[in-house]
């Protein structure tokens, strides 16, 4: 059995197209076998919802009167900076960024109440963003400073862009030490007092195409609530890692670039969130629709929390210190119970990933996908794969020369 | 025998006064502290599972009203914004008295405001700020 992309989108215009979530996949090929699945089913839809913080938008602000060159100045939204390195008017307001005068962690742990991800879930939710920016000033720029309130309508383009995002499988994190540590994967309590997981699992876009196979460059995305297309692999992008039989790495491996018109977003699938002495982020909701295009495919978005491994990492010490160890594996099925075993001791489980909100998602596509509201695209390049080669590379250590 | 969780919010006169050893001694009420928080030149506020018979009760409310002290049930005092909450569940394995539990068929969460003594742990834990805590 096989199908072309076209195929399944005149069915998708006619209404026709049978469409699945990656979660009712399961059941479906446990009843029907491969074969059989992959006959009647054109499209499996995928879903994310977790902290990503390689995510920004860049926006175009507009010409105030008289003009001010922005660029190579300074500006900040809701007190939040912004970069502004580029032309006049355009600049580029990163998740992880927080006011100048936001203590940090300067009383230990930060609270990190606001930053770039929550004026973004501002900006989508069409609120007054205060903009402030200062300039140098030119003969054709002349204007030196600008206070003034944007909403999201009014500025011509709001488009997110995030270098990185839907990482495919990652660590758990744990904490051996004696004392409570505040990481990007939550607060880790002492002594392996708790385990953090952050994956849909086995509704998790790349882990249902472990080796992109159908997802690529050009791909049209659920994001944010509205419509997005992967743009590149992602930073880190690491296809290189152990994987298990089932094709599906042990460890954090790909990742996506994607773009997507911030005007059509929604503050549901766009949050701003917060990591107690860590920093503040953006949560963010893509899905991903899968083609059947034949039982390979199929049998790739068949695949079950239990069949997903991943590695649990100590981050008191080996994550920080670069160092490899590993305190052995777990699957998601064993993540999802609520506890696993971890050095012979029980230690609860947490997810900071939403598996809830994952399967709205995967759902979501597939009202739009049978209504015909979101037709699947053919990849104009592939992914780095396996075969790439592409590994992920640590920051060299050598000492700057004086000039 | 009936149970309540309630706040005590008692003035800056009243913190020197040994109230719980006269709710459990007096009114024969048994009294278990859940948290207590007193702040120089500020009112003093206890957290407490009280329980006793029904007569019991009354009169240890009747005292706890003519000395001043003012009684709320807890389940006025703590929120969850379930359009805040994303489900993700980092609260779960934190949360020592189970008010936060997940249904693991669907991974959704849920809030039970009567188990809950507001010990706040979960405050600086939810990344979403969906927790409320109004002391």
């Amino acid at each position: 059995m096989t199908r072309t992309i076209s195929e399944i989108n005149e069915k998708i215009k006619k209404g026709k197209a049978v469409v699945v979530t990656a979660e009712e996949i399961i059941d479906i090929v446990k009843e029907k076998g491969t074969k059989k699945a992959a006959c009647e089913i054109d499209v499996v839809t995928t879903g994310t919802f977790g902290p990503m913080c390689s995510s920004g938008a860049y926006l175009n602000l507009g010409h105030s009167k008289p003009r001010i060159k922005i660029g190579g100045g300074r500006a900040y939204l809701n007190n939040v900076p912004v970069y502004t390195g580029m032309a006049a008017v355009d600049v580029y307001l990163g998740a992880t960024a927080i006011p100048d005068d936001d203590p940090r962690n300067t009383v230990f742990p930060g609270e990190f109440k606001y930053g770039g991800g929550h004026v973004i879930e501002e900006l989508v939710a069409g609120k007054d963003v205060k903009l402030i920016a200062t300039a140098y000033g030119t003969d054709c720029y002349p204007r030196k400073s600008i206070e003034t309130t944007i909403t999201i309508k009014e500025i011509n383009e709001a488009v997110l862009f995030n270098p990185r995002n839907s990482y495919q499988n990652y660590n758990v994190a744990v904490n051996l030490s004696d004392r409570v540590i505040y990481t990007y994967m939550g607060t880790l309590q002492p002594k392996l007092g708790n385990a953090n997981y952050c994956s849909a699992g086995q509704l998790s876009p790349l882990l249902n195409d472990p080796y992109y196979k159908t997802i690529g460059i050009g791909t049209r995305i659920f994001m944010g609530g509205g419509i997005g297309y992967i743009v590149w692999n992602g930073t880190q992008h690491n296809p290189s890692v152990a994987r298990s039989e089932n094709g599906v790495p042990r460890a954090p491996a790909a990742t996506i670039a994607v773009i997507g018109d911030l005007k059509q977003m929604s503050p549901n699938w766009l949050r701003g969130t917060t990591f107690t002495g860590y920093g503040v982020t953006l949560t963010v909701g893509i899905g991903i629709p899968i083609p059947i295009l034949n039982e390979e495919i199929l049998k790739y978005t068949a695949v079950r929390d239990e069949d997903i491994f991943t590695q649990i990492i100590d981050y008191s010490d080996a994550y920080p210190q670069r160092k490899p160890d590993t305190l052995g594996e777990v699957n998601y099925a064993e993540l999802k119970s609520g506890k696993i075993n971890v050095k012979g001791k029980e230690v609860k489980t947490a997810g900071l990933s939403s598996y809830a909100k994952a399967r709205e998602i995967a759902e979501t596509l597939k009202g739009l996908i049978k209504k015909g509201d979101f037709l699947l695209t053919e990849p104009v390049a592939a992914l780095p794969s396996v075969e790439s080669g592409i590994t992920f590379k640590p920051m060299p250590s050598k000492p700057v020369k004086k000039k | 025998m009936s149970k309540k969780r309630i706040v005590l919010t008692f003035p800056g006169r009243l913190v020197d006064q040994p109230i719980t050893y006269h709710l459990i001694k007096d009114h024969n009420l048994m009294v278990n502290i859940l948290r207590a928080n007193v702040t120089p030149k500020e009112e003093g506020r206890l957290v407490i599972e009280i329980g006793g018979n029904k007569k019991d009760m009354e009169s240890g409310m009747n005292y706890l009203n003519e000395i001043g002290v003012h009684v709320q049930p807890l389940t006025q005092e703590v929120g969850w914004h379930k359009d805040r909450c994303t489900q993700c569940t980092a609260c779960i394995s934190i949360c020592p008295s189970g008010a936060f539990v997940v249904n693991r068929k669907d991974m959704s969460v849920s809030f039970r405001k009567e188990k809950c003594i507001a010990c706040e742990l979960c405050i600086p834990i939810c990344p979403y700020r969906a927790v409320e805590v109004n002391f």
